[in-house]
């Protein structure tokens, strides 16, 4: 998915040449992840992960805190040791070796940028420490310079900077490295949301312009969302699914994926699944019809099971009829959101609620009549959790 | 909307009245001016004896101002007082305490902000059990390590001289009293670093090893800079129990090294005659001008690397 790395080549080929000069174009495989494991003492951080990134790919490692995320990020770069297991990066095994020598450049949270050096010191220190030539180290920082626009930036210290600079220069600093991975550990966290979004766009537009791998440790889903080619969910130091972002988004792998991606979030019903010919799940006294289920398991079984439904998925007005499923429902609360509107209500002695459009005159009270096709929801087992 | 105008004009212009004289103030002050009174007034004397001649002292009015300023008394103090052994005053002691001073800090400081810097950010396996055993170092009174301490000096020096062929005294010389000075500040010159570089956003640290730089490298080009505030805290921390020390004075240096506190003592005691107080004002005063003169002039930078390094435990 998303991997349109010739046609991108033919376009920027100028400036993939000029800034990635020593990327290595043959290898397809830019990282690879075996059984990596992490304990700090008794408590395994990472355990058996397996990750294969491909070159050019811009992954996202999405996850709630605490999820080993960022642990993993450190592990690529080479700031925490693995406790076992082997990383490769661009078909080298680097394991043990130190940061500098993986051939990563890597942009922190809070821009970590030495304050007594000025934007130009921050971004040659890398250059100088691998002792590059002068020439080179002031043709590379003015290059970088001008891809990120902050060449007027270049005599100034970092405490002279807004946010939105400073990470610019921290970008730029893993820019002049010349390395073909890219690791962001939350980059954008600690900018207001507007500038946020702006630099979200930069991002994917560098991303295009340069075709590095790109690894982004976010717990933004918008940003992973956004950026992402695919998207790797974490819990518990376990990837949970690792696929595009429209994959996660309508098939995702189990109940906790589900219930992470999406934002207001899913709708879940507890009961029972009937499986054979013509699929249906009860619940509440409500069945829903589930015939036209995609499942990847031959056939739906009877057991116990959980049906989410996307808030998105729901419908109103004249199109109810043609859903499978239709409902009265009463309305409890409105959120206005401009845009659109989310409706709360119970739905089959759940709470249930889903999305409507903004301009609709709703208020908490009025009846309504709801439909959706519970065969685009997701089913998940009531034990295990794993998608049916 | 005319009620809302009108009542902005109705506020009152120009500054807040303020009283003065309100019992809270008269109490507050009161007390300070008691208190600063009460602290002030031994320094006084001191100033007024050391001003006078002794005529004038044996007349017994300790508070009063001297009647003939007499600058004397400063002179012998510095250049004539006699201890037992000879009448070179102060100055001697002076130059032995600078000479064992300089050193002191600056290998102490060092040692100590390496070692902060090591325990902080480049955790090894069991840094945290031998931080924890330097901590504990600091709590062990003096007064048990002292007479190890000479027998490690007098076999480390008998040492040194077998590898070097040359003769070579640690015990009762001001470089033993450096080492002593040196291995006795460690603990809470550690502590003081390792909590301020703590303090440095990990991610500094980070940045600089991907972008190659090596254990001096970091120390030298990112964090040296950032830690001037705890830098002056540990000078004046050094500077000041240095040259303040007595007891390690006395024990590890021999007459003739003996640092100014030593020769402030031996002067104050060895009673020739008249007691010449005037002269033994004039010496205390002199020896307590060096942390004197430092806490005047780094005050400010003193209180911002205090509340910095006390941020993280």
């Amino acid at each position: 998915m998303g991997k349109t790395t010739l046609a991108k080549n033919d376009l920027d080929d100028q400036l993939v040449t000029d800034v990635v000069n020593n990327a290595v174009p043959t290898v397809e495989t830019s990282i690879e992840i075996k059984d990596l494991k992490l304990s700090f003492g008794a408590v395994e951080v990472l355990k058996d992960l397996n990750l294969t990134i491909s070159q050019g790919e811009f992954l996202v490692l999405l996850g709630s805190s605490g999820c080993g995320k960022s642990t993993l990020l450190n592990c690529i770069a080479g700031l925490l040791d693995v406790t076992d297991g082997e990383i490769h990066i661009g078909g080298r095994n680097v394991t043990w070796e130190e940061p500098s020598e993986r051939g990563i450049g890597m942009v922190f949270q809070s821009y970590a940028l030495y304050p007594q050096m000025t934007v130009e010191g921050n971004l040659s220190f890398g250059l100088k420490n691998a002792r590059v030539p002068k020439p080179e180290i002031a043709e590379r920082v003015a290059r970088a310079a001008e891809v990120l626009q902050i060449e007027p930036l270049l005599k100034r210290k970092p405490a002279a900077l807004s946010g939105g600079q400073r990470q610019r220069v921290a970008i730029g600093r893993a820019l002049v490295r010349d390395v073909d991975v890219f690791l962001f550990d939350e980059p954008l966290s600690n900018l207001d949301a507007k500038l946020r979004a702006d630099l979200r766009v930069e991002l994917k537009l560098l991303h295009q312009k340069l075709d590095n791998t790109m690894i982004y440790v976010t717990h933004d889903q918008v940003e992973a969302m956004t950026l992402a080619d695919r998207i790797a969910i974490m819990r518990g130091g376990v990837v949970q699914q690792i696929a595009s972002p429209a994959e996660v988004y309508n098939r995702p792998s189990n109940k906790y994926v589900a219930g992470f991606i999406g934002s207001p979030s899913i709708n879940f019903f507890e009961g029972q699944l009937s499986g054979g010919e013509s699929p249906s799940f009860s619940s509440g006294g409500n069945t829903f019809p589930l015939s036209d289920y995609h499942t990847s398991r031959g056939q739906l079984t009877d057991r116990p099971a959980w049906l989410g439904i996307r808030p998105e998925s729901v419908v109103t007005g004249t199109d109810v009829d043609a859903q499978p499923f239709t409902a009265e429902i009463v309305v409890e609360l409105v959120e206005p959101m401009g845009s659109d509107t989310l409706v709360y209500t119970t739905l089959a002695n759940s709470p249930f609620r889903f999305r409507i459009n903004g301009q609709a005159k709703v208020t908490s009270g009025d009846t309504m009549r709801i439909g959706f096709d519970p065969a685009q929801g997701s089913l998940f087992d009531k034990t295990t959790e794993d998608r049916l | 909307m005319t009620d809302a105008t009108t009542n902005v004009r109705a506020t009152p212009r120009g500054a807040k009245p303020r009283k003065r004289l309100t019992p809270t103030n008269i109490m507050l002050y009161g007390t300070l001016l008691v208190a600063a009174f009460y602290y002030l007034l031994p320094l006084y004397v001191m100033i007024v004896t050391s001003l006078k001649g002794m005529p004038e002292i044996r007349l017994g009015n300790v508070f009063a101002p001297p009647v003939e300023i007499t600058f004397e008394p400063w002179v012998k103090a510095w250049a004539e007082a006699c201890t037992g052994i000879n009448c070179e005053g102060l100055s001697r002691g002076f130059w032995n305490s600078v000479q064992i001073l300089v050193p002191s800090v600056i290998v102490s400081i060092a040692i100590a902000s390496v070692n902060g810097y090591a325990l902080s950010l480049w955790k090894f396996k069991g840094s945290e059990v031998f931080f924890t055993i330097l901590i504990f170092g600091a709590f062990i009174p003096y007064q048990v390590m002292i007479y190890p301490m000479v027998i490690l000096l007098r076999e480390a020096g008998e040492g040194l001289s077998l590898i070097t062929g040359t003769k070579i005294r640690l015990m009762g010389s001001i470089w033993g009293l450096v080492i002593v000075h040196t291995v006795f500040g460690m603990p809470i010159l550690t502590l003081l670093f390792r909590n301020y570089f703590a303090s440095v956003p990990e991610e500094l640290f980070k940045a600089a090893r991907v972008d190659g730089a090596g254990f001096w490298q970091i120390y030298f080009q990112i964090m040296l800079p950032m830690a001037l505030p705890i830098f002056v805290v540990a000078i004046i921390l050094q500077v000041t129990g240095i040259w303040n020390d007595f007891l390690f004075g006395v024990i590890f240096t021999k007459p003739d090294t003996y640092p100014m506190t030593v020769q402030l003592n031996n002067i104050v005691n060895s009673v020739q005659g008249v007691k010449e107080y005037n002269v033994n004002m004039a010496a205390t005063m002199l020896t307590g001008l060096v942390p004197l003169v430092i806490y005047f002039v780094s005050g400010k930078l003193f209180v911002r690397g205090i509340a910095a390094g006390a941020v993280k435990g």
